[in-house]
């Protein structure tokens, strides 16, 4: 049982690095200059209720046995309370959470479609003009300020050319129905409003999401072209691709399904990648659509040190981070037999 | 200039200077070819140049402000980038801003690559329990969002241009080591460390003197490649106003100094974002480029 073992293995990986995060976060919580106690209670408390959360909070315990109180207070899904609104935070960021994943989902599915065409096709052809242009495309790609990208974007698509919805999820007019006539299945508009039904509202929804998640998706398509032209370089050089050529077989079956079905074993690892990498990289583009997502939380949380926010965001984008690289590992393994031995 | 080639060229080297000089002047050769490298190579020589000549090149003060000028567009006499909404000229801070950046990046490729080199080597060559306690601790921060935990710690420290370089240094080590952990595994038995430690040398001086060496073609490519990066996190937390905090020139803080009329006032935020595009696709140019002359394995294909 090879596989399972290794499967244990991952698991205790994935603990241990989780404990890791935590170790962070709780480290940084300790070294703010923030007293948490006259936070939570204001500058008038008395001295007996300043000892009375002191001891509530587990603050007059020694440190290895607070990280033990905040490791199984975080695995049961207490992250603490946002000073700014008092709201337990892993509410908020359940709220918040959708919008995000339903921008970095999209915006990988685009930069999957783009990106893996165009890295075969460079692929076979190397150093033609498209594999050039494809490289300084890419490239451009990595030198980018995503948020300049982002307000470049909005003054072109938006303010020149109206082509997109602004800022936001919604236009104004559709909030009011969002809240009230939706029934929200998944906190993801555009699948919500297919599913209700309503049409009109998913164009509406798709005109604003568009922009943001079609330029994080060229920032994951520059990295999944590349990475699909250097595998596939790679596995064109093999004797199967050779043998498979000199049967007679069409050189297109031979690169878009031979080649192709071998490349998407590394490549899923590198998609995963581009997905965690996106649900990180939402954090300036949120910021700069005003997108209700987990970034723009953490952000605006930042602006008021709602320390608790903060670090919660924190946690849980972390934790979403390592179980994507930890499920990109176990795929690998199932995917690709060598890897099992 | 003849003579010079000729000895550089030399295939019998009669020191070990002269055969180092003429290796560099072969990979000078081989990445003189790449036409986007050398564009890179380029770029990133003006960003010194206008770094270190920054007050002989700007027409205005940086900082001084000149409300009367306030918001030109670019083309204006005396002001050819226009001004910001403090009439300060936008070509003059992007000159000057030059030197924040280039400040950074150096502050970071001095302290990350360092940490991650030393560890990954300690790593790599002692093996056994020492290995596996580094690489753990390396894989966690690893498996950390960057720019996330930047952010975070930021918040902690408080901003400020120092605190951007510590936050951007602490969370991009980690590759370094696994680079150089990767190279000191593949020289670690070979036969020319043997003969060091049968000379009776100690770890320390085998790292530092015959590991370290090894490691460090392969970690000056990914420091190129990683300038960029590096660039655009700072950048980012410029515009979050967690990183250098104004009036400084830094492009990051002026891109969110423009958000605000971004539809009336384009210039104001489009000019500092083409600064630092232009900036990190030279950086990224010349480290692919660099890459593909220093990493044996590449050039090969």
């Amino acid at each position: 049982m090879p596989l399972l073992r290794q499967i244990g293995a991952t698991v205790v990986t994935l603990f241990v690095t989780f404990l890791g995060l935590l170790m962070v976060t709780f480290f940084i919580s300790n070294v703010i200059p923030i007293d948490p106690v006259l936070s939570i209670l204001g500058e008038r408390a008395t001295e007996s209720q300043i000892e009375q959360t002191r001891e509530r909070l587990g603050l007059n315990e020694p440190l290895w046995k607070q990280f033990g109180i905040y490791v199984s207070n975080t695995m049961q899904g207490d992250l603490g309370t946002s000073i700014r609104t008092r709201e337990p935070v892993l509410q908020e960021v359940a709220q918040r959470f959708p919008a995000t994943l339903e921008l970095a989902t999209l915006a990988t599915i685009l930069g999957v479609l783009l990106g893996v065409p165009a890295g075969v096709i460079a692929a076979t052809k190397p150093g033609s003009f498209f594999d050039q242009s494809t490289r300084l495309i890419g490239l451009m790609g990595y030198s980018m300020p995503v948020f300049w990208l982002g307000l470049m974007g909005l003054l072109l698509f938006y303010g020149q050319l109206g082509w997109v919805g602004g800022p936001g999820r919604l236009d104004a007019g559709y909030q009011m129905s969002l809240d009230f006539e939706l029934t929200q299945y998944t906190g993801m508009i555009l699948l919500d409003t297919a599913l209700n039904n309503r049409w009109d509202m998913f164009a509406n929804a798709f005109s604003h999401i568009i922009l943001p998640a079609g330029i994080l998706a060229y920032i994951s398509m520059a990295y999944i072209s590349r990475m699909t032209r250097s595998f596939m370089m790679n596995e064109l050089g093999q004797e199967y691709i050779t043998t498979a050529r000199v049967k007679g077989m069409p050189e297109r079956r031979v690169i878009w399904v031979h080649a192709l079905k071998n490349v998407m074993v590394p490549l899923i690892t590198v998609i995963a990648l581009s997905y965690a990498y996106l649900l990180e990289g939402a954090v300036l583009t949120e910021t700069i659509f005003a997108w209700p997502g987990l970034g723009s939380y953490i952000t605006d949380a930042l602006m008021v040190a709602d320390m608790p926010a903060v670090l919660g965001g924190t946690v849980v984008v972390g934790i979403a981070y390592i179980g994507l690289n930890m499920l990109s590992d176990l795929l690998y393994r199932l995917v690709d037999p060598r890897a099992r031995v | 200039m003849s003579t010079l080639t000729t000895w550089l060229r030399d295939p019998n080297p009669a020191s070990r200077m002269q055969s180092r000089l003429g290796q560099s002047y072969l990979s000078w050769l081989r990445l003189r070819r790449n036409p986007l490298a050398m564009i890179g190579l380029m770029i990133t020589a003006v960003l010194i140049f206008v770094a270190i000549f920054a007050p002989l090149l700007a027409p205005h003060d940086p900082i001084t402000q000149e409300l009367g000028r306030r918001l030109l567009p670019p083309g204006t006499a005396g002001n050819i980038l226009g001004t910001d909404d403090f009439g300060r000229d936008i070509l003059s801070r992007i000159l000057y801003g030059s030197r924040i950046t280039l400040y950074i990046v150096l502050l970071v490729i001095l302290t990350a690559p360092v940490v991650g080199l030393i560890i990954g080597t300690v790593a790599g060559y002692f093996g056994g329990w020492v290995d596996t306690i580094l690489m753990r601790i390396t894989d966690i921060f690893l498996a950390f969002p960057k720019l996330i935990l930047a952010l975070a710690l930021v918040a902690v420290l408080g901003p400020g241009m120092e605190n951007a370089v510590l936050a951007i240094a602490l969370t991009s080590w980690p590759p370094y080591a696994r680079v150089s952990r990767a190279e000191t595994l593949t020289v670690r038995n070979s036969d020319y460390i043997a003969a060091v430690k049968l000379q009776g040398a100690g770890p320390i001086r085998i790292i530092w003197g015959h590991v370290i060496p090894m490691c460090l073609p392969s970690v000056i490519i990914r420091v190129t490649l990683d300038m960029a990066g590096v660039i655009l996190t700072a950048a980012g937390l410029g515009f979050l106003g967690l990183g250098v905090q104004p009036p400084l020139p830094e492009w990051g803080l002026m891109i969110s100094a423009g958000r605000k009329f971004l539809f009336e006032q384009w210039w104001v935020a489009t000019m500092p974002g083409l600064a630092i595009f232009i900036v990190s696709l030279g950086f990224n140019l010349l480290g692919d480029g660099l890459r593909d002359v220093l990493d044996p394995k590449s050039a090969s294909k």
